[in-house]
């Protein structure tokens, strides 16, 4: 059976002046799906998801995001999509438990309902003995899976994850995309970037963004093939090799 | 000896960023501080390059005092901090102009030291350092830790949040420095990169708990590791999770590694398991560690 789709995206076009960041990529994610989408740094990846995530208007092209065009319905899509990027994603000054009260009241959740879910989400982080510390002093493997499962708080279709796990130390690094699978398992759509090749192998299908253009995307399996090569890492090179 | 570190500790209100921590670094050689964030590694950076005293303990660069040489040690090294160094407003020949004027020196003079780099930069040399790319600002920031010509050059973190393509030339370069002599302490969180150090430290909560050639530290390595595949690597997973006296069991990409506490544990014990619980195109390898894996595994 044909699953829906829950992203799709049209010739989407992005300029800035004479520089054609993001130059007509057309693609589709399905429900449930972990899409990795992948490219070298300044491909347009970042332009690429802003646009998807109703925060920078296409230049021409369109795209369908749970169901809603981004052009017009901006503010209607940030409702349905949660987003953590490596560089921004909780406030360092606030403690965890108001981290968590400040991102429910941002996303719309009823007080009782964020009571109910800090409780939730502190004891399965297991973060009861931090859970009023600010959030600046966490290890950034702590800090990611809190701003993941933050991210998560208003049950959203689809969470964009830009670099989640960029300077995580190994061991967290697993345990987070153990986290992934898990949300995916319950339907969520997962939309991540990551530099680490390892993780592109985790995702049901893999777009790798090169030069403002997808230049391919498949299962990993598939594009391991196509390239004739034993890794993702080896695809990547072979596509990516002496652009910039 | 470059770099001589002797029991440094410091701590910042009530983090204790580093443990006692000592080590060395010869003349020429590549060393890679391998830790995740958070395990001290900047700390430790800014002490050997003067911009932080440590509480207790010593250390040496180039022959100088960290504590009482510390104009002598300015001179004579090379720092890439981990957040982007470079001025963003200055074009990337100011920003090189900028840096040798500072030490004294001319682009001119030591041109041939930065000259494969710079080359791949040139075409944009009028274009502002925030309008770079993440590969193009590495390049940049390395070229002017390099234009004065330092003995020791400092790298922490050089390729984090940068793609796989510009990590391997990042790789290429340090090789090319490293032939003309220059220490290089460089960090990483990236597993991979470790094995292409001389020597390696492992770190992580403030201490250094292994110190050895990336070679040796995977030789040494005791238990046995089964890549282990399956058409549903989720179920795989858990399914690994279960059996008695598991050490760990991570995902390595297209596999997972697993590891018993038992040494009476076999391929054969791990196939009967696998295969009552009906996995379909199961395969189980016995293989050699990597780097990561001993760092996971380290308890």
């Amino acid at each position: 059976m044909e699953q829906e789709n829950i992203i799709q995206v049209n010739e989407l076009t992005k300029k800035f002046g004479d520089f054609v960041a993001v130059k007509g990529i057309s693609f589709e994610v399905k429900k449930g799906e972990i899409f990795g989408f992948l490219g070298a740094n300044g491909a347009g990846k970042t332009t690429a998801m802003k646009m998807l995530i109703g925060i920078s208007k296409p230049t021409s092209g369109m795209a369908i995001v749970a169901g809603l065009n981004v052009a017009q319905s901006a503010n209607e899509v940030k409702k349905n999509i949660g987003y953590m990027s490596q560089k921004f994603s909780l406030y360092d000054d606030l403690t965890i438990k108001e981290n968590i009260r400040f991102f429910g009241g941002i996303y719309g959740l009823k007080p009782k309902t964020i009571q109910e879910k800090t409780i939730d989400l502190i004891q399965r982080l297991e973060l009861e003995k931090v859970a009023d510390e600010r959030v600046g002093q966490l290890p950034l493997g702590w800090k990611q899976k809190l701003a993941f499962s933050v991210a998560l708080l208003h049950e959203p279709k689809i969470v964009f994850l830009d670099e989640p796990t960029g300077g995580v130390d190994p061991v967290t690094r697993r345990q987070f995309w153990e986290m992934i699978d898990e949300e995916a398992h319950n339907g969520t759509t997962i939309f991540v970037t990551t530099h680490y090749m390892d993780e592109a192998e985790y995702c049901n299908r893999v777009s790798i963004m090169v030069d403002g253009k997808i230049e391919a995307l498949d299962t990993p399996k598939k594009l391991k093939e196509q390239f004739k090569v034993s890794s993702m890492n080896d695809v990547f090179l072979k596509l990516a090799r002496n652009i910039e | 000896m470059s770099i001589v570190v002797q029991n440094i500790s410091k701590s910042f209100k009530t983090v204790q960023a580093l443990q006692e921590v000592s080590f060395e670094v010869k003349e020429g050689e590549l060393f890679g501080l391998i830790g995740p964030d958070g395990a001290g590694k900047t700390t430790l950076f800014r002490i050997l390059t003067t911009l932080l005293l440590p509480q207790n303990g010593q250390a040496f660069v180039a022959g100088f005092d960290v504590k009482e040489e510390y104009k002598s040690i300015r001179n004579c090294v090379g720092y890439m901090p981990g957040r982007f160094s470079l001025y963003q407003d200055l074009t990337v020949e100011e920003n090189l102009t900028f840096f040798a004027t500072t030490f004294g020196t001319t682009i001119e003079e030591n041109y041939d030291l930065i000259k494969d780099i710079y080359v791949q930069i040139e075409p944009f040399k009028n274009r502002r350092a925030k309008d770079l790319s993440g590969g193009m600002k590495q390049k940049l920031a390395l070229c002017c830790a390099l234009i004065h010509a330092p003995k020791v050059l400092f790298l922490d973190e050089p390729t984090t949040g940068v793609d796989p393509v510009s990590r391997k030339e990042f790789w290429e370069m340090l090789k090319r420095l490293k032939q003309q002599n220059i220490t290089i302490l460089v960090s990483t969180p990236y597993m991979d990169e470790a094995s292409l150090c001389d020597r390696i430290a492992f770190i992580q909560n403030g201490k250094i708990f292994k110190i050895d050639s990336p070679q040796n530290i995977i030789r040494d390595f005791q238990p046995k590791i089964y890549e282990v595949k399956s058409d549903d690597m989720y179920q795989l997973l858990s399914d690994l999770k279960q059996i008695p006296d598991t050490k760990s069991t991570f995902s390595f990409g297209e596999s997972i590694h697993y590891i018993n506490e038992k040494t009476e544990f076999t391929k054969e014990k791990l196939q009967t398991y696998l295969n009552e619980k009906a996995h379909k195109n199961l395969d189980i390898q016995l293989i050699q560690a990597t780097i990561e894996d001993v760092f996971m595994n380290a308890d």
